[in-house]
Formats: structure tokens, C-alpha cells, sequence
């Protein structure tokens, strides 16, 4: 990385860090709904941008997480920041075991099987003979976490720290991860399957993984999301909600890390200017918003903001 | 035994309105290689139209057969202005744009005509001549055989049909006897969109008019198309009522009701995985 | 001249296959296009049909076709039988004719037409229900010639009609063309490997080397050439 990357990634953290104290609650609680949303669109991006797996079915994944932490919490007592790396774990072995058959399938097969995943999520969180552990219809409610050894911040303020340093933590993961031989293989499966295969790539093992990472970051920020907004309901975690964050790759930008974190800014606080117009607007906005990337922007706005930087640097 | 014949017969109603949406589903598979995510947010929007022009007054067959036609105009334009553009983008751009489509659909209607549940009329009468199947149930079958005849007889016997089943298997080749391969794919979404809505216009009555009305009915056209085979329109017919037979049997007496959404989630899962090509679909050998 | 072509530079993705071809077609007649492997005589056809990128001009019956779409190409008279024969393998034999004709508006003269194909190929009469897919090697040779004359053309563009015939089926074939080319005015473009055969049937021919035409003439004139004789005629 070079210094002027360095330089703007310290700034934006330092700005980061300052905002809680600038903003109201509500906006803090806003900002990490942002945060947890990038985790997520990090874990789709994986998958799809880089490994060139198309998921329609992320939000099953994000459900999943989600449910992981409530239960862990409401009916085992396990406090909230454990439940974070547990939802994780779960999260990869399910991403992993469903990656296992979807391997088989290309393309628009696999998009076609998660979506089928997504759009039944709701009925299965809703199942009955299941309600005891997941709430049923009702779901479940999570209390709010206090801050930690008598800190002097609000609730929402430390929620907001924990995310971040979460989401740094799996930033840098996933930099590490996507930037070396396994984003090399990852992308060189995604174009020349067959070719990457015949230079010694276990295209198998390397698919699954990339499921698992996928789904085990998704989880993350499913409990991460719970844990913030306090509640988890079956209907919450419709095809909408895999939608969306497709909606939030195409629109940051496929195969960046950076694109996740302009997503997630788009998923998080457009809906809120387009709802003052109606109540449908927000969807009408995000279906323009996506043919309009895929026409005329397709490298998503991470895409465009490299193509600036490098303009800008050679006169 | 009388209970599962209800569901059996049940079940080929619902039955016959996923394999009409299936067949669009295929038509336009057979053609491009490419499934559209948003044919069932086009039925159901094409049945909104028909609930407008009823509450205009206008009396239901001619309501119905208007639906129709502007349904085919609209698939038409959307493969002309939409899908055009992307033809040759590589899947995942095709995917986002098809789903942004559903998702535009959805949220228009929803604007237009809010989210409050609407009763659509059935153009059959009230009381059924059969004790095991009410005669919407009776109808919608009927309306669905007659569809899928007509489709059948279009593509067997007319040189318009001929000429879009050329273009579908083999376009270089159409192009070189003149056939405006273009176009046959407009028509072909403009004949997948009046045959959504034909399954649109059947099913409202049953579940309501509502924007989210058709998303688990394109799930088991989805599982419906893949178990008779993709490619295959016949199989997508045959494959139509089985699932809706399944959903019904299955939901009734082993998985309960809440959970019949699954079977297609399985259906779908387990096709892919054990017999990509369905029943009678073609299998496909990728050549390194 | 029927057809007229003009410093024809044509190519797939990156890579240029024909550098500025010359040469015209006569009405009536029939010209044959000699080369070796991967001198360009398919992509010379695939581009007058506008089936890759071409720069260049094309004139067919004095008008610019280079422009156009395949399928208008095909409109103006010139039927094309691809390299491959292209036959609608899951369509039936006599579907794959009525297609041929699906661009005539005279119903009676289609079937009139159909009739003279099945008279031309008595062994596409047998099989006109079968799937084209099962029909053998030759069988599907003739489907593509009879479904290209379906058209009604002023000119036909024939790749290697010859190939994977057997030579008594090669003459049969190209004794039906000489006779079509006399009877009905058609004419031909015809590209082969069979140098002797395609110099028998044509009455001019035009030698391709690495997408030059770098010699022309009549069928004779090219027969008598000693270059020509020794890489292509074997003698």
C-alpha cells in the first residue's frame, strides 16, 4: 500500500472514530448499520466479484448470523461479543456444506438455487416445530449491550466502536486473504476455470472455501446487525434482503474492497431520502440505480473512483 | 382418500398455472439461454392492468383478451429496450438487470396501486357441477389447456412459429434464410409476458391481488421448468403440474402447510445437483 | 457483374484474415475460389454475408451490401451454405426446406419449389419427416444445398460442398449445380479444397493465398497453369 493510500485510510478511520461524538444516537446507530452492511457486502463480494459465484441468497446467510447471536443470548446467556465469532463459525460451515453441491453449478444455475434459498428463508425461520429455539413469527428480542468496564460512552456509542473494530478486523482479514495467492486463485477460477484447474488449482476446494468465507462474513454481520438493532424476526430476512445487497455490490463496485463500504453507505441511507416520497420509492430507486450501474457504470462507483485517482496522476 | 383426491385435483389447478409461467420461462430459455428472474413481477403487474380496466367497467373476456395483447406489446418492448442492450454482457450483469427489473415492477406497482390486498374477479360461476374441484379450480384448467394448445399448435404448424424455433436452436443459420433473429427473440418475450399474464389472471383470484402475489408462484414455475427440463417446453407442462400436485399432497399430508415453499426450494436444489436436465431437457456437454 | 468486391479486408476479434481481396462474379456464371487450409476462402464467404467484420465494398446487382445484416443480405437473393451445412439438427428435413423459403411470399411456387428439391434429392423425399440430425453425412449435404436454392437466389455461396462426400455423391452433387446453374440462372460462388472438381464445374476461378487473391482467370487458364497444377491439381 502506498503512503497516500495509508494517509487516507488513517484520515477516514480518525474521522471514523470522531463522528459518535459529532452526531445524534439515532445517527450513530445509523452509521453502524453501515458498518455492518460492508461486512456483508465484503462477504457477497468474495463470492461474487472476485470468485464469480452469483448469490441471490446472501440474506439466508445474514438470517442465519443473525438468529445464531439472538439465540446464543436470549437462551444460553452467552454475552453478545461471543456470539459475534460463534455466528461466524456456524456461518462458515453452512456457506461451506451448501458451497460443497453449488459447485456444480454455474452461473445462472447457482443464481437460480440461492435464490430459491432466499425467497424460502422466511418460511423456514417461521416453521414451528423449530419456534421454541427462533421465536417464531414473533422472533426474538435482544437486550442492548452497556459499555464495558465503566467507559464513559452511551449504548449506542459503544455498539458503534465494537462494529468498527470488528469490521477493521475483517477488512484487514479480507485484504490480506484477497490481495495474495488466494484472490489470485480465487480470480483466476472466476475467468479460466478450466484453465486455473489444469495449472494445479483445486477448483473445488478453493469454490467451497470462498462459499464458507463468504458466508462466515455475512454471519458476522448478521449478529453484529441483530446485536443492533435488538431484534430478530423472520420476515425481516425476505428475497429483499439478498437484494439488496446485490443492489449494494453492483452499485460500490464488484471485486473491491473499497466498493463494500460505498454499498453499504448507498443500502443504508438512500432507502431513507426515498421513503419521504413513498413508501415503494426506495425500490423503484435501487432497480433504477442497478440498471443504470450495469450500463453505464459497471465497475460500480469504486470503479469510477479509481478511474479519477488515475487520471488525476497521470497529467 | 376423499381429502387427498381434493388436493390431488386441487393441486392440478395450481398446477396448471405453474406450468404456464413455466412455459414462459422456458420459451425464453430455449431462446437466449437466460432465465427471467422477473417474469413473475411482469404476470403480476399485467394483472393489475386487467384489475384497472375492470374497475373501468370494462366486462371481463374482453378485459382479459386487452390484458393480453398489451402484455405482449409490453414483453416485446422490454426485450427491445431492457434485455437488448445486455445480450452479450456476461451473466452476472444479466442476473442484476433482470432482478433490478423485478424489483422496479414490484415497487411500481406498489406506488400505483398500494400494498392494500385487492379481490380479483373469477369469470367462472360460483356454484362448481363437481364436488371435489370449485369451478374457478375446473376453469383455470381448462384456461390453462387451451393456452398451452394454442402455444403448441403455433409452434408446430406455423411458419412464423417455425421461424422462431429456428431462430432459437440455431441463429447464424436462421440469419442465413433471411429470419430476423432479432425480432424472433421480441416475439418470444412478447408471447412468455401474454402468458404470464393469462397465469396472473388465474391465480389472483385464489391468493389475492397483491405486488408480492406471484413471487412463490415463480418459485414453483422455476422448480417446475427444471424438473421437466429447461429447454423443453413439454416439460416445463408436465413438470407444472407435478410440482403443483407435490406442493399440495406434500403440504397437506406430510410437511404441513407452512412449509410447502420448501418443496420447491428442494425440488430446485435437488434437480440441479442430481439430473441438471430435468426430464426431458436436453444434456449438455461443455467442450473444453 | 452480379457481384463486385472491392479491397474486402475482413478478420475475427484481433485477428485480420483477408488483406484487401479483388474480384467479381459474373451473372450466370460459376466461380470457384481455390486455396490452401487457412487462406481465407471461408471467411471471403462469411464476410460477403456480413457474418464477421468487414471493411471494404461490396456491391451486389449495384448496390453496397457491405453494410447490411446478414439476414437483409439474405433478403437481396444470396443464399449462403455454410462450412458445417448448418442444418436445424432438431427440426425435421422437410422444416429445414420450408425454412429455406421462409422469406417467399408465392405459397404455390414454394411448394412447386419444394417438389422440384424432393425431384433433385429423391432421398430427402424418404426422410422428410426424420430429424435432420440422423441424416448421414451426404444426406445433410444435400438438405443445405436444396434448402439454400429453397431461397429462390440469384446467387449461391457454396463451402466445400464437397467434404466428407463421397466421390460418387461429389459428382452427383455437382452435376445437379451444373444443371441448376443452366436451367434456373443461378449463380455460384464455390469454395473448395477438391481444386480438380470445383475447376470442372466453374468457368472462372480466382486462387487465394493468406487473404490475397493472387491469381485469376478462367477454369481452363487456371487448370493449364503450372504453379497451380503442381500445389493444388497434384500434377
Amino acid at each position: 500500500m502506498t503512503r497516500t493510500h495509508l494517509l487516507v485510510l488513517l484520515i477516514v478511520l480518525a474521522v471514523a472514530c470522531a463522528l459518535p461524538f459529532v452526531v445524534s444516537n439515532y445517527r450513530t446507530f445509523q452509521l453502524t448499520l453501515v458498518l455492518v452492511y460492508a461486512i456483508a457486502l465484503l462477504g457477497l463480494n468474495i463470492l461474487t466479484g472476485y470468485s464469480g459465484q452469483i448469490s441471490l441468497g446472501h440474506g439466508a446467510f445474514y438470517a442465519l448470523g443473525a438468529y445464531c447471536a439472538a439465540i446464543l443470548m436470549d437462551k444460553a446467556g452467552v454475552p453478545y461479543w461471543a456470539t459475534v465469532p460463534a455466528a461466524g463459525a456456524a456461518c462458515f460451515v453452512a456457506g461451506f456444506l451448501f458451497g460443497l453441491p453449488a459447485l456444480r453449478l454455474e452461473g445462472l444455475y447457482l443464481a437460480l438455487a440461492t435464490f430459491a434459498l432466499g425467497v424460502t428463508m422466511p418460511q423456514l425461520l417461521k416453521y414451528h416445530h423449530l419456534e421454541k429455539w427462533t421465536g417464531g413469527v414473533q422472533g426474538i428480542v435482544i437486550p442492548k449491550p452497556d459499555p464495558p468496564f465503566g467507559l464513559p460512552l452511551n449504548a449506542d456509542q459503544w455498539l458503534y466502536f465494537f462494529t468498527l473494530a470488528v469490521t477493521l478486523a475483517m477488512f484487514v482479514l479480507g485484504w490480506n486473504l484477497l490481495r495474495g495467492r488466494v484472490g489470485r486463485a480465487l480470480t483466476a477460477i472466476r475467468d479460466h476455470g478450466i484453465a486455473a484447474e489444469a495449472m494445479g488449482i483445486h477448483n473445488a476446494l478453493y469454490k467451497s472455501a470462498a462459499f464458507g468465507v463468504s458466508a462466515l462474513y455475512t454471519g458476522v454481520a448478521g449478529a453484529l446487525g441483530a446485536i443492533a438493532v435488538q431484534f430478530v424476526a423472520p420476515d425481516s430476512f425476505n428475497i429483499f434482503l439478498s437484494i439488496i445487497f446485490l443492489v449494494g455490490i453492483v452499485v460500490g463496485g464488484l471485486a473491491s474492497i473499497s466498493g463494500a463500504l460505498y454499498g453499504a453507505l448507498f443500502i443504508q441511507f438512500v432507502p431513507n431520502i426515498a421513503d419521504e416520497i413513498s413508501k415503494a420509492a426506495p425500490w423503484a430507486v435501487f432497480g433504477v440505480f442497478m440498471i443504470g450501474f450495469v450500463y453505464l457504470m459497471p465497475t460500480g462507483v469504486a470503479g469510477a473512483v479509481r478511474l479519477l485517482l488515475a487520471r488525476r496522476r497521470t497529467p | 382418500m376423499e381429502a387427498f383426491l381434493h388436493q390431488v385435483l386441487a393441486g392440478l389447478a395450481t398446477g396448471g398455472i405453474y406450468a404456464s409461467l413455466a412455459l414462459a420461462l422456458v420459451m425464453i430459455y430455449q431462446a437466449t439461454h437466460l432465465v427471467n428472474f422477473a417474469q413473475g413481477e411482469m404476470a403480476m403487474f399485467a394483472t393489475y392492468l386487467a384489475w384497472s380496466l375492470l374497475n373501468a367497467g370494462v366486462p371481463y373476456w374482453p378485459a382479459f383478451l386487452l390484458t393480453i395483447v398489451i402484455a405482449f406489446v409490453a414483453g416485446i418492448l422490454v426485450e427491445r429496450i431492457v434485455v437488448r442492450p445486455v445480450e452479450n454482457s456476461p451473466v452476472l450483469a444479466i442476473v442484476v438487470v433482470f432482478i433490478a427489473l423485478l424489483v422496479i415492477l414490484n415497487s411500481l406497482a406498489g406506488w400505483i396501486y398500494t400494498y392494500t390486498l385487492k379481490s380479483f374477479p373469477s369469470p367462472f360461476p360460483q356454484q362448481s357441477p363437481f364436488r371435489y374441484m370449485s369451478s374457478h379450480e375446473i376453469g383455470a384448467i381448462g384456461i390453462t389447456l387451451v393456452v398451452l394448445a394454442a402455444i403448441y399448435v403455433f409452434f408446430r404448424f406455423t411458419p412464423l412459429g417455425l421461424a422462431m424455433r429456428a431462430a432459437a436452436q440455431n441463429p447464424e443459420s436462421a440469419r442465413l434464410v433471411g429470419i430476423r433473429v432479432g425480432w424472433m427473440l421480441a416475439l418470444g418475450w412478447g408471447l412468455a409476458a401474454a402468458i404470464g399474464a393469462v397465469a396472473g389472471m388465474m391465480v389472483a383470484p385464489i391468493v389475492y391481488l397483491d405486488p408480492n402475489m406471484m413471487g412463490g408462484v415463480l418459485l414453483y414455475a422455476f422448480a417446475a421448468a427444471l424438473v421437466g427440463g429447461i429447454d423443453s417446453p413439454g416439460g416445463a407442462v408436465f413438470g407444472g403440474f407435478l410440482v403443483g400436485v407435490l406442493e399440495n399432497v406434500l403440504g397437506a399430508f406430510v410437511i404441513g402447510n407452512e412449509l410447502k415453499l420448501s418443496v420447491a426450494l428442494v425440488l430446485i436444489v435437488g434437480v440441479l445437483l442430481v439430473r441438471p436436465s430435468g426430464f426431458f431437457g436436453k444434456v449438455h456437454v461443455t467442450r473444453v | 457483374m452480379l457481384l463486385d468486391v472491392k479491397k474486402l479486408h475482413a478478420g475475427y476479434g484481433e485477428t485480420q484474415v483477408l488483406h484487401g481481396m479483388d474480384f467479381a462474379i459474373e451473372k450466370g456464371s460459376i466461380t470457384a475460389l481455390l486455396g490452401a487450409n487457412g487462406a481465407g476462402k471461408t471467411t471471403t464467404l462469411r464476410a460477403l454475408c456480413a457474418m464477421v467484420r468487414t471493411q471494404g465494398e461490396i456491391h451486389f446487382e449495384g448496390r453496397r451490401i457491405d453494410a447490411r445484416s446478414t439476414e437483409d443480405i439474405v433478403r437481396l437473393g444470396v443464399a449462403h451454405v455454410p462450412d458445417g451445412r448448418g442444418t436445424f439438427l432438431n427440426l425435421s428435413t422437410e422444416e429445414n426446406l420450408r425454412l429455406g423459403g421462409y422469406t417467399r411470399r408465392d405459397r404455390k411456387a414454394l411448394e412447386a419449389d419444394l417438389e422440384r428439391m424432393f425431384g433433385y434429392f429423391p432421398r430427402l423425399r424418404e426422410r422428410r419427416r426424420q430429424q435432420a440430425g440422423t441424416l448421414s453425412g451426404g444426406e445433410q449435404q444435400m438438405l443445405a444445398v436444396s434448402r439454400a436454392l429453397m431461397l429462390a437466389p440469384k446467387l449461391m455461396l457454396l463451402d466445400e460442398p464437397s467434404f466428407g462426400l463421397a466421390p460418387l455423391l461429389v459428382r452427383e452433387l455437382f452435376g445437379i449445380l451444373r444443371a441448376i446453374n443452366e436451367r434456373e440462372q443461378v449463380s455460384m460462388l464455390l469454395v473448395e479444397q477438391n481444386a480438380a472438381m470445383a475447376l470442372e464445374l466453374a468457368s472462372c476461378a480466382y486462387l487465394l493465398e493468406t487473404g490475397r487473391v493472387v491469381l485469376s482467370g478462367s477454369a481452363d487458364e487456371l487448370r493449364r497453369n503450372d504453379a497451380v497444377r503442381r500445389a493444388y491439381l497434384g500434377y
